[in-house]
């Protein structure tokens, strides 16, 4: 009997042991997978800023892309025009469908709507880059042009501000609707002036972060807006216009040190410019997210 | 009548409508190459301009140069090898960091954490591509690579040439950092979400915190995990710049082992319209845009069957 006891208590021990290791090896390798991600996080940080601020000078700001060198003027100029202009025009339709899929989602459309956009997500940039050639560069006759990249990045902006803004909308409460509707008010002031304006922060939200995907995109805009060295001159048509994600990757080709320097500059304003976009929009998630904790209690 | 909730749907219907135009207008474009190419297109190994000065000849009722052969099969199997690579070491490596971060960390270090591992998604493709370039590769290349090829040269496809560095298992790699964020982030959210109770029965059934996780919270995200993997998957297939930048652009050849230089379709895309496009009949060009029908295609297979795995799983938890 003490034997079997004793036996037993041995089986049960070893038994904890093994899964007291294989817990703790567990905990090693998850904590092992995480530093990989964050130690290849800080060197890819560290690699462009590093870099990056010792490519900076008073040039890089001023002048024009001049060959190899010369200054990124150009691509600051032509990265803000594209990506402006893309967001202009996702907003109205990219908006609409939130609000579609959020406030009248009752029939086929709207889930049809809002599975085409979890598709359109998925579709890789350089396709829809190539699509711009392909009917507005060629097609249309447009050459490469601010309106070819502004719609290429537009397309690839909109299913995320329709998908923000209807989780935004989904978050207003019910009880909002039912009150404005009891009063007399139409679908367009309930949704235009009571639900919109208190899921802007979520909206707002979506809207910055397809800003920074755009900032950040290449493949779309090489074949519809191209590349050029000089500022914008204004036309939305038949003229080249230069940005930064362009000029990354192709500087960092060449031999020449003034080329790789821009490359590195321009690597340095993109990331940023998207790292800047990213913390911001979390404070602003965090902070609406305490909001509505304590409007909940 | 025009009324709010009409104008609303209409400017809505913007969103599907483009996602059918870039496929409608892709696939007309493209329509006269894939009558050329036929079958071959994707079973072939051989991308060929033909002879570009000489004049061109009728094939198949389509007016081609002489020699011209559109084959793109190592494009395909450029593609799937870097993304079975990216998502073999995505899986694993983003389970571990959900995992880390959902119950490892001390509570006011986690939404920190979490953000730096999120914000691998937010940097550009152009700048891992820079990243993968200018310090990545000659790492790899010149230390890694011969040292893996020396003492891993018994696993198949480990061994042979090192090569320089750009290649299959570097694109594999990069491909990794990008979407992982998307299994870690998904899993996490997950994670964190589940019920209390199951935690707490399982504590009190004696299991520690590493076995509540392993054993009765993971099971119950399977399809969770497979959703975000099978979305993770599309993002690796479709990478343009990064995969540009690192995969040494190879050309009409299948990958001879790990380190050999290889190039996606995404990739090929940007690489070769230039020269496409000095094919006078127009016929590159437009296989080119097959290369993009394909991919195209591909991706909206996997994302839809994602999204419907989805879907499905949202549904039932929401239900119960």
């Amino acid at each position: 009997m003490a034997d079997m006891v004793v036996s037993q208590f041995r089986a049960d021990r070893g038994r904890f042991r093994q899964r007291q290791f294989f817990s703790y090896l567990g905990w090693a390798l998850s904590t092992l997978a995480f530093l990989l991600l964050g130690s290849a996080m800080v060197w890819i940080l560290a690699t462009v800023f590093l870099r990056g601020f010792d490519a900076l000078s008073l040039t890089v700001f001023t002048h024009v892309t001049e060959g190899t060198g010369g200054g990124l003027l150009n691509a600051i100029e032509g990265t803000f025009v594209l990506a402006f202009g893309g967001i202009l025009l996702a907003i109205p339709p990219g908006l609409a469908a939130g609000i579609y899929i959020a406030e009248f989602d009752h029939g086929r459309l709207a889930s049809t709507i809002r599975f085409l956009a979890d598709v359109l997500v998925g579709v890789p940039s350089i396709v829809i880059g190539y699509f711009g050639y392909i009917t507005m560069v060629v097609g249309l006759g447009w050459k490469f042009s601010v309106a070819a990249g502004s719609i290429a990045l537009a397309i690839i902006s909109l299913p995320y501000i329709c998908r923000t803004s209807e989780i935004a909308l989904r978050q207003v409460p019910r009880a909002v609707r039912e009150a404005a509707y009891a009063l007399g008010a139409g679908d367009g002031t309930v949704t235009m002036r009571i639900c919109v304006p208190m899921a802007l922060p979520g909206i707002l939200t979506g809207v910055l972060l397809s800003l920074a995907i755009s900032v950040g995109e290449t493949a779309p805009l090489l074949y519809t807006a191209g590349w050029s060295n000089y500022l914008w001159n204004g036309h939305l048509t038949n003229a080249p216009i230069g940005y930064l994600t362009y000029a990354i990757w192709a500087f960092i080709n060449e031999p020449f040190a003034s080329a790789n320097a821009l490359a590195y500059a321009a690597a340095l304003f993109v990331t940023l410019f998207v790292l800047a976009i990213n913390v911001i929009s979390r404070l602003v998630l965090d902070e609406n997210a305490g909001w509505r904790r304590r409007a909940r209690r | 009548m025009l009324n709010f909730r009409r104008v609303t749907a209409l400017l809505a219907s913007i969103v599907p409508a483009s996602l059918i135009a870039i496929v409608v207008f892709l696939a007309v474009y493209a329509w006269p190459a894939i009558r050329l190419n036929g079958i071959a297109f994707v079973t072939d190994n051989s991308w060929n301009l033909g002879s570009l000065y000489a004049n061109p000849i009728m094939v198949r009722g389509q007016e081609i140069m002489p020699g011209a052969h559109y084959g793109i099969l190592f494009l395909i199997v450029g593609t799937l090898l870097s993304t079975a690579i990216a998502i073999a070491i995505a899986v694993p490596v983003g389970v571990g960091a959900a995992l880390f971060l959902a119950e490892g960390v001390p509570a006011p270090l986690r939404p920190w954490l979490s953000f730096m591992v999120e914000l691998l998604a937010a940097i550009p493709s152009v700048v891992y591509g820079l990243w993968g370039f200018v310090v990545v590769i000659p790492f790899l290349g010149h230390h890694l690579y011969p040292f893996m090829a020396r003492w891993l040269g018994f696993i198949p496809f480990f061994g042979g040439a090192p090569g320089s560095g750009y290649g299959l298992l570097t694109s594999g790699f990069v491909l990794t950092l990008m979407i992982v964020p998307l299994i870690t982030a998904t899993l996490r959210d997950a994670l964190v979400s589940q019920p209390a109770k199951l935690r707490e029965a399982a504590v009190a059934l004696g299991a520690n915190r590493f076995e509540t996780l392993w054993k009765v919270l993971l099971p119950g995200l399977r399809r969770v995990l497979i959703g975000s993997s099978i979305l993770a998957t599309g993002r690796a297939l479709g990478e343009t710049m990064a995969v540009l930048m690192v995969s040494g652009n190879a050309l009409n050849y299948l990958p001879s082992n790990i380190y050999t230089p290889i190039s996606t379709m995404a990739s090929f895309i940007v690489s070769q319209l230039d020269s496409a496009l000095e094919d006078p009949t127009g016929m590159a060009v437009r296989s080119l845009a097959e290369v993009a029908v394909v991919l195209c295609a591909i991706s909206i297979v996997v994302n839809g069957f994602a999204r419907v795995l989805m879907y499905y799983e949202g549904l039932s938890s929401r239900v119960v």
